[in-house]
């Protein structure tokens, strides 16, 4: 009886302590959300459901112009960082040479240093080897950031194909470049499908980078958000930022579908 | 003609010799079983005639082109490969027209003959099913079809059917014998299963260490095994060792027996061969033995002797078998055309 008890108050707590992280989490987005639809410009209650601020922020250009800006650098960052990092992933996987550790190794710190060193370290590196500041160094910042997750997740996948596959295409008739295309890449386009939205999402959210490497008036979504903020805040930077939260989100969820990113479905 | 040889084949990984100068001729349209145990170079040299493995030295011939600097999609071979590597992300028709696809084979002519190649498999119905829907037989049949619709010069089988339980097994020994013939086409297969080896083939090579050691028709490899390694490997042997007095074969313990003709001082003894009785028979070579154990098994009988410390087996019919005592002494004789002279290794 007692055992039961104490197990009924240990589930409790279990789901309390959930939905404390939950309530964290979520709380702070949701009433942004919320207040990108109040008329209030001061987050006055009672609340007044509105849609100025969204049609505010359609007819602002800077906004419009990031947010364009945004999207197609994360779009070629994505087909950069997916071609090299599925083509290096294949690669390392297939290739036995001098150094392969080493260099599968140095793939993750990447990802662990803070962005604020990287970008400073990528902006001396920039002028020193005379690329400068602009959307070149941006793009290229970007894609040697999501590279190392792209590679991540193929290589996961990779780890699920068999060899055997590609030498029966072989004993078929195929040369290695159809057995690879015809039998390998199926299997791994679930792989490449998530990591290219990894990839698109580590560019799109991208602001530390962006912001080292961009021009002054040529930036990106967050990086405008940021300056907005500074100069003084208006519950248009509400409406954009939920925009891009539920594209976020949208982008994530699909990711996860493609990989069993946070355990098996 | 779709012959195939190789010609002092040697391959070595590191300081291990895989293939030691193996030379061998697999005839056109016959059946041959690579046997030997695990490390033995079987699988090497398959997946050197298949074009896998690079061999140090040698050469390898389909149909006398000499194919050591051909790539393996250019062999024309048919592999049939231990799990059988279908394509997952395939139907069975699309694993099976996977080879005619990309010989750009038209697609009414392909459709036709994957047809054609599933009915001789008997899977006709099923070539809209996804290999992870079908059985391990079926899967085997899909993997057969998948490497002959080709036609090619050659097929090669690696360890065809370990994947299967031994009542599937022995189905699926008739039938890719059954396919073998009907396509006539010439076929090389590796297995550890003697008994496989013996069932399906028309020739056998067994292989140790690198080096091929016996080659033959099977029943000629069995009855005639001719050095140690192989009597023991193919099938039970009782193996005697004497020396040579007189002409004569003088056993352990003093018996003398017909010495063989190639004048060896080892001999192998099937236990088929090896009578056994309460009373001293009137053979010549006759031992007397200790009946340790008599295993009863319908038909036939097992009994384990022991003579002279050494373990010795013999297979005798019922009639034969009802009438030993269940242990002590006994006579073991057999006839001297069925004792065979080996070769120490």
């Amino acid at each position: 009886m007692r055992a039961r008890n104490r197990s009924r108050i240990a589930g409790t707590l279990g789901r309390a302590y959930l939905a404390m992280i939950l309530l964290f989490l979520y709380a702070p987005i949701l009433v942004m959300a919320a207040m990108s639809f109040n008329a209030s410009e001061f987050y006055q209650l009672p609340f007044e459901f509105s849609t100025t601020w969204y049609e505010r922020m359609a007819g602002n250009d800077a906004i419009l112009r990031a947010a364009a800006r945004s999207i197609w650098i994360a779009m070629v960052v994505t087909a950069i960082a997916t071609a090299l990092g599925t083509a290096s992933a294949v690669a390392l996987w297939r290739y036995d040479f001098w150094g392969k550790r080493v260099l599968q190794v140095l793939l993750f710190p990447p990802i662990a240093i803070p962005w604020l060193i990287t970008g400073t370290a990528m902006l001396i590196f920039f002028f020193g080897v005379g690329i400068g500041r602009g959307t070149p160094a941006v793009i290229i910042g970007h894609v040697a950031l999501a590279l190392p997750y792209v590679i991540v997740v193929v290589t996961a996948r990779l780890a699920t194909f068999e060899r055997v596959l590609e030498e029966a295409a072989r004993s078929l008739g195929a040369s290695p470049w159809l057995a690879t295309q015809a039998v390998m890449l199926p299997w791994i386009a679930p792989g490449v499908i998530a990591g290219a939205l990894f990839a698109f999402a580590v560019s799109f959210d991208q602001f530390v980078i962006s912001y080292f490497l961009s021009e002054p008036g040529d930036s990106t979504l967050p990086v405008l958000i940021y300056t907005a903020i500074r100069k003084g805040f208006t519950p248009e930077i509400n409406a954009i930022s939920t925009i891009i939260i539920a594209f976020s989100m949208v982008v994530m969820l699909i990711a996860a579908r493609f990989t069993s990113f946070g355990g098996e479905r | 003609m779709s012959e195939v040889r190789v010609e002092n084949l040697s391959k070595s990984y590191g300081s291990a010799c895989a293939l030691d100068a193996v030379s061998l001729r697999f005839p056109d349209g016959g059946f041959f079983g690579l046997l030997g145990p695990s490390g033995s170079g079987k699988t090497t040299l398959l997946r050197a005639i298949a074009g896998f493995v690079e061999p140090d030295a040698g050469q390898v011939l389909i149909c006398d082109r000499p194919v050591v600097d051909v790539p393996v999609e250019a062999r024309e071979i048919g592999m049939v490969f231990q799990n059988y590597a279908l394509f997952p992300n395939m139907s069975v028709s699309e694993n099976v027209a996977f080879g005619l696809r990309v010989r750009r084979v038209p697609t009414v002519e392909a459709k036709a003959r994957v047809a054609e190649v599933l009915e001789l498999v008997q899977l006709g119905p099923l070539g809209d099913r996804r290999p992870h829907e079908l059985s391990g037989g079926q899967r085997q049949r899909v993997a057969m079809a998948r490497a002959i619709v080709t036609r090619p010069s050659v097929l090669l089988l690696d360890e065809p059917l370990s994947a299967l339980d031994k009542a599937l097994r022995v189905d699926m020994q008739i039938e890719l014998k059954r396919i073998q013939r009907e396509v006539g086409i010439t076929t090389i297969f590796v297995t550890h299963d003697q008994e496989e080896a013996l069932t399906l083939s028309d020739r056998i090579g067994i292989l140790k260490g690198g080096r091929l050691i016996r080659e033959g028709r099977p029943e000629e490899v069995y009855s005639d095994p001719g050095d140690v390694f192989t009597a023991r490997f193919l099938g039970e042997a009782n193996v005697l060792e004497g020396r040579a007095v007189d002409g004569a074969l003088e056993l352990a313990g003093g018996t003398r027996v017909a010495r063989p003709a190639d004048g060896a001082t080892m001999i192998a003894v099937r236990p088929e061969h090896l009578s056994v009785s309460r009373d001293r028979p009137e053979i010549a070579s006759a031992l007397r033995a200790d009946l340790r154990q008599r295993i009863f098994a319908g038909a036939m009988g097992t009994c384990v002797l022991h003579w002279e410390g050494q373990q010795l087996k013999a297979v005798a019919r019922h009639e034969e078998f009802a009438d030993l005592p269940e242990s002590g002494p006994v006579w073991i004789s057999w006839c001297d055309r069925h004792a065979r002279g080996l070769r120490a290794e």
